[in-house]
């Protein structure tokens, strides 16, 4: 209130200039970087609507004359699969997601509300897990699902995730049942509910937030592997979003046509879900890192 | 201990097979034992999980390290030939090593001081915060592979825009980026430092700096201090801890640099961006040495594991804990 009055009442204090000076500059690098971090972006999203002449015009145009939705539909129907490597993606999302909150979940019940022989080694084994580089286990694992008959199935992608989910995960379900009373599930004990009741019945509609943050953790994840997708996948119709994104870009001509406008409408189509369920769950979502570097 | 000892006097007299297993697995009453036994069919999962996916394979890579194996067949021992190949007979050992080190010098400081800047600016309470925020972290959400395909099309030499805004502001010969030997390895930093500014590491510094307690500033507000000044002497050191786990964080990421330049520039031109984790790739899974692979991936562990060390060992020097 003093400071309004202060503006009305006649010339501004040097100190109050100089803030608004540093407002001003502030919000005018931030305009800056939210040019250097939109514009990439925009750009896919104009040259997703584009022609192929429109693509490679020189100098190059920023927005189409006629926007092309039609570029959307056109990939779909193209001699790739890509509806298919949509559907393989959601598929292979879901079932890891799904195991990876129901095991770890379970996982980190055991170590936060039992004890028992071995159980602080085993978290000790859990946390060094996530120091060693994947490529170690990676050629082993590889070998494994090889003898197993698995190569060019879905399978080596999503089952190893149902059996535990992994330790980042179980370290951020392990750290949110250590927040939760103690008592409830002494109360329930009490009252003749068994263990897995109190797991199922009690603890887990509470981790309902940190559930979500895990759910979208692994999403992203899941959907933006490529590695994995990469060694294990051969036949396009088998391909994943990100492997399938890859082999257009590889070769993006089909009968000597140019296809960059359908390869871009592709990548949109191929951030778009992650994006949309990042600014639905944004609140978990941050909640999630910020829990795990913090107590990490 | 007193407790734990009156409560196997509490049990009674349990029967002799029930004490031996309440012994084995660390429990002193009937219900202990009971509990403890649920404890481990909850985390059979994940033990069985690590047997298989980690215990297993990190001892069969540690044996293939020094067997020639390509999957059909069995692996043949082969002793230290594998290393002392990569050490001294690979042509491409050396180099992509030196490579995902320069992309790890060039990457570390742009990504995490670009996040601490972001996070600084963010941290202003200014009107759009939250709008901002998203807007930084979008990059880092795009799949790796649609974020090289993108930026290929971004920083094409003749059609790119971003050449166009060059020429424009009267660069008339810019550079070739990702299709020019030159470049190549500092556009793949690039792309990288983009995708990861605005990320997981800018978040962590925004929650790190909501630690800094008030009363620090308004203590430097009465010395005198300036802007700047807060930054320097109250903002970095209480942030020291915040900065040194996402600097570890990115020392891991870097030296696994795979993706972004295998989609954009397969490891070219002419080897430019050919990082370790590429030659591993090539090795395992295009020329299916399997066993010569594993010996790489091998030396890429010892040298994270190495740097993670390094930085533990030397955190004490400049990481400042409250209460410490």
């Amino acid at each position: 209130m003093t400071q309004d009055t202060l503006l009305q009442s006649g010339p501004v204090s040097p100190q109050r200039a100089m803030q608004l000076l540093n407002r001003c500059v502030t919000y005018l690098i931030i305009l800056v970087l939210c040019v250097l971090f939109g514009f990439p972006l925009f750009w896919t999203v104009m040259s997703s609507l584009k022609t192929i002449p429109e693509m490679f015009s020189f100098p190059p145009i920023l927005v189409p004359s006629i926007p092309q939705w039609t570029n959307y539909w056109t990939v779909l129907n193209i001699d790739y699969p890509v509806g298919q490597w949509f559907v393989n993606s959601v598929m292979i999302v879901i079932l890891t997601t799904l195991g990876t909150l129901i095991t770890a979940s379970l996982v980190a019940y055991s170590l936060a509300r039992f004890e028992y022989r071995g159980r602080d080694v085993l978290f000790m084994i859990t946390l060094s897990t996530m120091m060693l580089p994947a490529q170690v286990t990676l050629i082993p694992q590889f070998v494994l699902f090889y003898r197993l008959g698995w190569i060019n199935t879905h399978l080596p992608l999503w089952v190893p995730h149902w059996l535990g989910g992994g330790a980042f995960a179980i370290f951020l379900m392990r750290q949110f049942f250590l927040t939760l009373p103690r008592d409830l599930d002494e109360a329930a004990l009490i009252d003749g509910a068994g263990y897995f009741r109190i797991f199922w019945s009690i603890l887990m509609p509470l981790c309902k937030p940190v559930l979500a943050t895990l759910a979208i953790i692994t999403i992203i994840a899941s959907w933006s592997d490529f590695l994995g997708p990469l060694i294990y996948l051969n036949t396009p119709e088998k391909f994943t979003v990100s492997v399938g994104l890859q082999f257009f870009n590889a070769v993006p001509e089909v009968g000597g046509e140019p296809m960059q406008h359908l390869l871009m409408a592709a990548c949109v189509m191929s951030m778009v879900p992650i994006i949309l369920m990042f600014f639905f769950g944004q609140r978990f979502f941050v909640q999630g890192i910020v829990m795990s570097g913090i107590k990490g | 201990m007193a407790v734990a000892e009156t409560g196997a006097s509490v049990g009674g007299a349990p029967d002799r097979k029930a004490t031996l297993l309440s012994k084995l697995v660390g429990a002193q009453t009937p219900f202990q034992t009971k509990r403890a036994l649920w404890g481990y069919v909850y985390a059979a999962p994940w033990v069985l999980g690590l047997i298989i996916f980690w215990g297993g394979p990190i001892v069969a890579s540690f044996y293939f390290g020094f067997t020639e194996y390509a999957v059909i067949g069995s692996p043949k021992f082969t002793g230290l030939s594998n290393y002392i190949r990569a050490f001294s007979g690979d042509e491409l050992f050396w180099p992509s090593l030196g490579r995902t080190f320069t992309f790890a010098g060039m990457y570390i400081p742009f990504a995490v001081g670009g996040a601490l800047v972001l996070a600084v600016l963010l941290n202003q309470k200014l009107m759009g915060t939250t709008v901002f925020r998203t807007l930084f972290f979008v990059p880092h959400l795009i799949p790796a592979v649609a974020l090289a395909v993108l930026w290929t099309f971004l920083l094409a030499p003749r059609v790119g825009p971003v050449n166009e805004f060059l020429r424009g502001i009267g660069i008339s010969d810019p550079p070739g980026w990702l299709a020019s030997r030159d470049s190549a390895l500092a556009s793949v930093t690039m792309i990288n430092v983009w995708a990861a500014m605005g990320g997981n590491t800018m978040l962590i510094f925004l929650a790190g700096l909501q630690g800094v307690p008030q009363e620090l500033y308004d203590a430097a507000s009465i010395d005198g201090g300036g802007a700047w000044a807060k930054f320097r002497h109250v903002t970095l050191p209480m942030l020291t801890p915040t900065i040194f786990f996402n600097v570890v964080l990115a020392v891991i990421g870097a030296l696994k640099v795979f993706t972004t330049a295998w989609v954009a520039t397969q490891g070219g031109p002419s080897y430019a961006t050919w990082f370790f984790a590429l030659h591993i790739y090539f090795q395992a899974f295009q020329y299916f040495r399997l066993g010569y692979g594993s010996a790489l991936a091998w030396v890429l562990a010892a040298v994270l594991i190495f740097f993670t060390w390094v930085q533990v060992r030397y955190s004490r020097r400049w990481v400042h804990y409250e209460g410490g």
